[in-house]
């Protein structure tokens, strides 16, 4: 993969993102090195998901993150960022490069809508971020617990809010 | 974990329906279940329920600082502890803004490839085992005794070595072999090949060492290919046996000899190259068939890759430093993000870090191969035979404890 082209089409693929949803992508970091991340409104997020499915390829996930903000020393806020890694198999020009979509929902009511029927690698990906950090995925066609054992009745372990018993800082 | 056991009797299409546990004590899965729901003996139904082997490595990573958290990431998979290492080790790299020396780079990469092919032994040899070949499980376990010896010599322990550290590697590779293993090597190599070291010594120099470890693990491999993968056990075993069609694999998101055994090219040291990977010349294996024989194949073809990448980087591998400098556990990395990708054995490992400036990270979050791979097992596992589970399920190199992190 070639950086500086891929820089120029990631670039490109902002801009027509920005043209086609607007006010809807709040944010934007492209630094190829480290992360391409756009983060998206959660009213449009299956949209843009879609449209970059069919537009520019994007078929590939390799992983869907959540982050607690709450505790963020800079800029703390309420809320629950969760990150689909995304790339593309089918375009070589985007073969190398990872575009993380991002979007925000609150601590207290996080629902998003699911992407499963989109992208289908996502499926156990959503599974896990529901039951570690309580992310309610609407549309989800088996949003069960994956790893956390059946008894585990505490807050959603990779919250902020919990703390592992004996590690208190 | 998934539902609360079920030991019922559904009537399905073709007769009553028996779901039970297959896992987490049976020999064939380990530390894993399936839940299985059979008609006669025909699997219509698996449900994988992993989490057997959680340890909470994300949230550990939290309470430990940048460099603590390396001795800990690698336990997920320890036979391939420098895949599971990788990523984090360029991800807080890539954040501090710093580039290893040139030496490092390809003490890294020939770390990584030995571990790759260490842990591939393991596979193809439990494969011997799962499908009634137990020749292969010792021929496997007895020739990576020598590749396992020199991750030790490099690293200083036979598995879990901690060697990665940001900016570099802990330690140079040594200069001379020891006497007590030239002399093994050499009884081994008389013992496999039915003949005497050429020349007689087995070399004192550790370059020349670990390149005649090669070029001998090179012609045992080429005895493999008779022995299992040509063998007709094997091949009524495994062909036209868990079939993932390549639009399936790509649309599904698996990764590694999973994905390439379905004709899809795609390899992390290609797609973006990283450290010494972009001097070296090498393939990437992919197979057509898409069943479990092809993945197999491509294990046993990406071993072969291996030891051509390993002797490139030890006749490029320059002299000079192999660390930046020797950090103290405090360090603290820049506040950001990033997402770093690098190859494991069992295919693209990944981690995302968010850093907030100070001594430990905010978030990592560890996208493992094995994790990536489990939504094969229940498409995969539908349709089949009792007896070709442990087939398929194995031929996905599937790692508990990957993927329960």
């Amino acid at each position: 993969m070639n950086l500086s082209v891929a820089e120029d089409v990631l670039n490109k693929l902002v801009d027509d993102l920005r043209e086609k949803f607007g006010d809807k992508v709040l944010e934007v970091i492209v630094e190829p090195k480290k992360i391409v991340k756009i983060l998206i409104a959660p009213d449009r997020i299956k949209d843009v998901a879609q449209y970059l499915k069919s537009e520019w390829g994007m078929d590939y996930v390799k992983g869907v993150t959540s982050v607690d903000l709450s505790r963020l020393p800079s800029k703390a806020q309420d809320g629950l960022e969760v990150i689909y890694h995304v790339s593309s198999l089918s375009s070589d020009v985007l073969r190398g490069v990872t575009l993380s979509l991002s979007t925000k929902v609150s601590l207290s009511n996080p629902i998003m809508p699911s992407l499963v029927n989109i992208w289908k690698g996502a499926e156990m990906h959503e599974r896990e971020v529901y039951e570690m950090l309580g992310v309610s995925f609407e549309g989800h066609p088996d949003l069960r617990r994956l790893i956390l054992p059946e008894f585990w009745s505490d807050k959603p372990p990779l919250r902020k809010e919990y703390v592992v018993p004996g590690r208190e800082r | 974990m998934a539902r609360e056991e079920v030991k019922s009797l559904e009537v399905y299409e073709g007769g009553p329906a028996l779901t039970f546990s297959m896992g987490p004590q049976h020999p064939g899965t380990g530390h894993f279940r399936m839940i299985l729901t059979v008609v006669g003996d025909v699997v219509v139904r698996c449900d994988p329920d992993p989490g057997f082997v959680h340890r909470g490595e994300e949230k550990m990573c939290e309470y430990k600082t940048w460099i603590t958290n390396i001795p800990h990431l690698e336990r997920p998979a320890i036979l391939d502890s420098a895949g599971m290492t990788y990523p984090y080790v360029l991800a807080v790299e890539r954040l501090m803004g710093v580039e290893p020396p040139e030496r490092a780079k390809y003490l890294r990469v020939i770390m990584a490839e030995l571990q790759r092919i260490c842990s591939h032994l393991y596979w193809l040899g439990l494969m011997g085992v799962f499908a009634g070949h137990a020749t292969m499980y010792m021929w496997c376990f007895g020739d990576r005794e020598y590749l396992v010896d020199l991750t030790q010599l490099i690293g200083g322990q036979r598995i879990t070595h901690s060697y990665f550290v940001p900016g570099g590697v802990r330690n140079d590779a040594p200069v001379n072999v020891p006497k007590e293993l030239m002399k093994d090597f050499r009884r081994y190599y008389r013992m496999m090949l039915g003949k005497d070291y050429p020349g007689g010594e087995v070399p004192e120099d550790f370059r020349k060492y670990a390149l005649a470890v090669c070029d001998f693990f090179d012609t045992r491999l080429d005895e493999y290919y008779p022995m299992l993968l040509d063998s007709s056990i094997f091949i009524y075993r495994t062909k036209s046996i868990g079939v993932l069609k390549k639009e399936d694999a790509v649309s599904l998101g698996v990764v590694g000899p999973v994905l390439r055994g379905s004709g899809v090219k795609s390899d992390t040291r290609i797609d973006e190259p990283y450290d010494a990977y972009p001097y070296i010349k090498f393939n990437v294996p992919t197979m057509e068939g898409c069943d479990s024989y092809s993945r197999m194949m491509v294990g046993y073809y990406e071993m072969k890759e291996s030891v051509r990448i390993i002797k490139q980087a030890i006749e490029q591998m320059p002299e000079g430093p192999v660390k930046l400098k020797q950090h103290p556990v405090t360090i603290r990395v820049p506040a950001g993000e990033v997402f770093a990708s690098a190859e494991a054995a069992r295919g693209q490992c990944s981690i995302y870090i968010r850093s907030d400036g100070t001594d430990r990270p905010y978030r990592v979050k560890i996208c493992s191969p094995s994790f990536r791979n489990i939504i094969a097992i229940p498409h995969l596992i539908r349709e089949v035979r009792i007896a070709d589970v442990p087939i398929i399920y194995w031929s996905l190199n599937y790692w508990p404890v990957e993927c329960d992190r």
